[in-house]
């Protein structure tokens, strides 16, 4: 499938049993882009996002990312989602690891570094989110605003062309959020190409290229983030957009 | 003679109990070499099976779950005493030593199975799901991820139920096993006599203790700082 997107998601339809989550979305992400996906819960944003690695398996529909068509059966999934990082609300580190060990895995395994070479690049990406001193910890032991960054660590080491983040902050005590957001800029800066479900709105505002709003298994509007959030088209981004801000 | 002089001299009777030790050494070796099979024997196949069922294949898991049920509901001794005097009729014809060990095996592996199933299962899925985002395989995952905090779970009911079935090496005084309850038992009757009973007793508190504080050390050894 040609295609100059480096994630280009059609007609995703996804059933969970009885219930029709995503009712045909298309989904086209430029690389360098930051896409920020809101709308209210059970919008189908999350399914949409974990559908793009196949940790969800759509019902219909097609997925290319990077060239790779996610789909496809012959397509070596595993090899597949190296490219794709994935940063999940409850961070999802593994507690019988240091930071170090959790960064590392996917390397040694996955990427198959030895283990220094590992280690190396593990200690890389941690120091990129500010937690080389904390190699040694097991997560036990970390904030919640540095697991997640952990967590981020753990996916950036394996240098994927694209993050997605599903509610990267909704579990965090607010004034852990920002170190959190600090990373996700440093990233963005650096030319990552990132799909974010997240409702930090003022980060939205700031770092994102577009947003799209989510309602009820469709894409119901998208555009700049100035756009969206001043001057939306429709009346029910009108009236998510006016809920969120009220608080 | 006092009542505890005659107590002593019943069930502690030095001179019995010189001369039937080796019988009951003998017994304590048999044991360890059951005990060690069935350990062995019965949680590699129960984690085999609990390996299997992760794979979610439905019919086998029908009859895994069969399997283990029939193994956990049936009673040790029924299961020794139809391989000893049952099998033959169908062909095979176990020794004593060999039906204790596969029933207890199975019984073992019956039981740890489940144990190893719900270490397994009780791993939240975002663990699975981080951890194949970041392209490990299935297999990479439960062996990398899953299994080392599934064992930390499994291993207070894991050595409760080892030691316990392990036990159950007595139960092969039935099919005239000459293990530590057999020897003391015989030397019983032959000397009229308890004191080989106590031997036979202090013979498993010797065997078991270690075993028990292995378990005590295994345990602090997997558990991670939180």
């Amino acid at each position: 499938m040609v295609t100059n997107h480096i994630v280009d998601a059609r007609a995703i339809h996804k059933h969970f049993g009885t219930l029709h989550v995503l009712k045909g979305v298309d989904l086209k992400v430029d690389e360098r882009e930051l896409v920020f996906i809101i709308g209210p819960s059970g919008s189908g944003k999350s399914t949409l996002l974990r559908c793009l690695n196949r940790l969800e398996e759509p019902s219909s529909g097609s997925i290319v990312v990077d060239g790779i068509d996610m789909l496809d059966a012959k397509t070596d999934i595993n090899h597949a989602r190296r490219r794709i990082g994935m940063v999940f609300q409850s961070f999802n580190l593994y507690p019988h690891m240091t930071a170090l060990g959790n960064v590392t895995l996917a390397l040694r395994k996955v990427a198959g570094k030895g283990r220094a070479e590992a280690e190396a690049l593990g200690r890389a990406a941690l120091e990129r989110v500010g937690l080389a001193e904390r190699a040694d910890h097991t997560p036990g032991q970390l904030s919640g605003g540095q697991q997640q960054r952990v967590a981020i660590a753990r996916s950036i080491a394996l240098e994927p062309r694209v993050m997605l983040f599903d509610e990267p902050t909704s579990a965090l005590d607010p004034e852990l959020v920002g170190s959190v957001l600090e990373v996700m800029r440093g990233l963005r800066e650096s030319g990552m190409t990132m799909i974010v479900v997240s409702h930090e709105m003022g980060f939205a505002r700031n770092a994102a290229d577009r947003v799209v709003f989510m309602d009820d298994g469709l894409i119901v509007e998208q555009g700049p983030p100035a756009a969206i959030f001043e001057n939306p088209t429709q009346e029910r981004t009108r009236a998510f957009i006016g809920q969120i801000q009220r608080h | 003679m006092s009542g505890w002089d005659k107590f002593v001299e019943t069930f502690f009777n030095a001179k019995v109990m010189v001369k039937y030790l080796p019988d009951i050494l003998s017994g304590v070796v048999v044991t360890i070499e059951l005990a060690l099979l069935i350990v062995v024997t019965g949680l590699g196949a129960g984690l085999a099976l609990a390996l299997l069922r992760s794979l979610a294949i439905r019919p086998l898991n029908w009859l895994i779950v069969f399997t283990v049920d029939l193994f956990r509901s049936l009673p040790p001794l029924v299961i020794i005493v139809l391989m000893y005097f049952g099998l033959p009729y169908a062909g095979p014809a176990p020794s004593g030593f060999v039906s204790t060990w596969l029933s207890l095996a199975f019984v073992l592996m019956a039981f740890s199975e489940e144990i190893f199933w719900a270490g397994i299962t009780s791993i939240p899925k975002g663990q699975w799901e981080a951890a194949r985002s970041t392209g490990l395989s299935f297999g990479q995952t439960l062996f990398n991820v899953v299994l080392p905090q599934a064992f930390r779970l499994t291993i207070p009911p894991l050595t409760n139920r080892t030691i316990a079935i392990t036990k159950g090496t007595a139960l092969g005084t039935v099919v005239a096993v000459t293990e530590i309850l057999g020897q003391a038992s015989s030397a019983m009757s032959n000397s009229y006599n308890p004191s080989p009973l106590m031997m036979g007793a202090a013979a498993y508190v010797v065997l078991f203790l270690p075993v028990v504080v292995a378990a005590r050390w295994i345990e602090t050894r997997f558990a991670w700082k939180r």
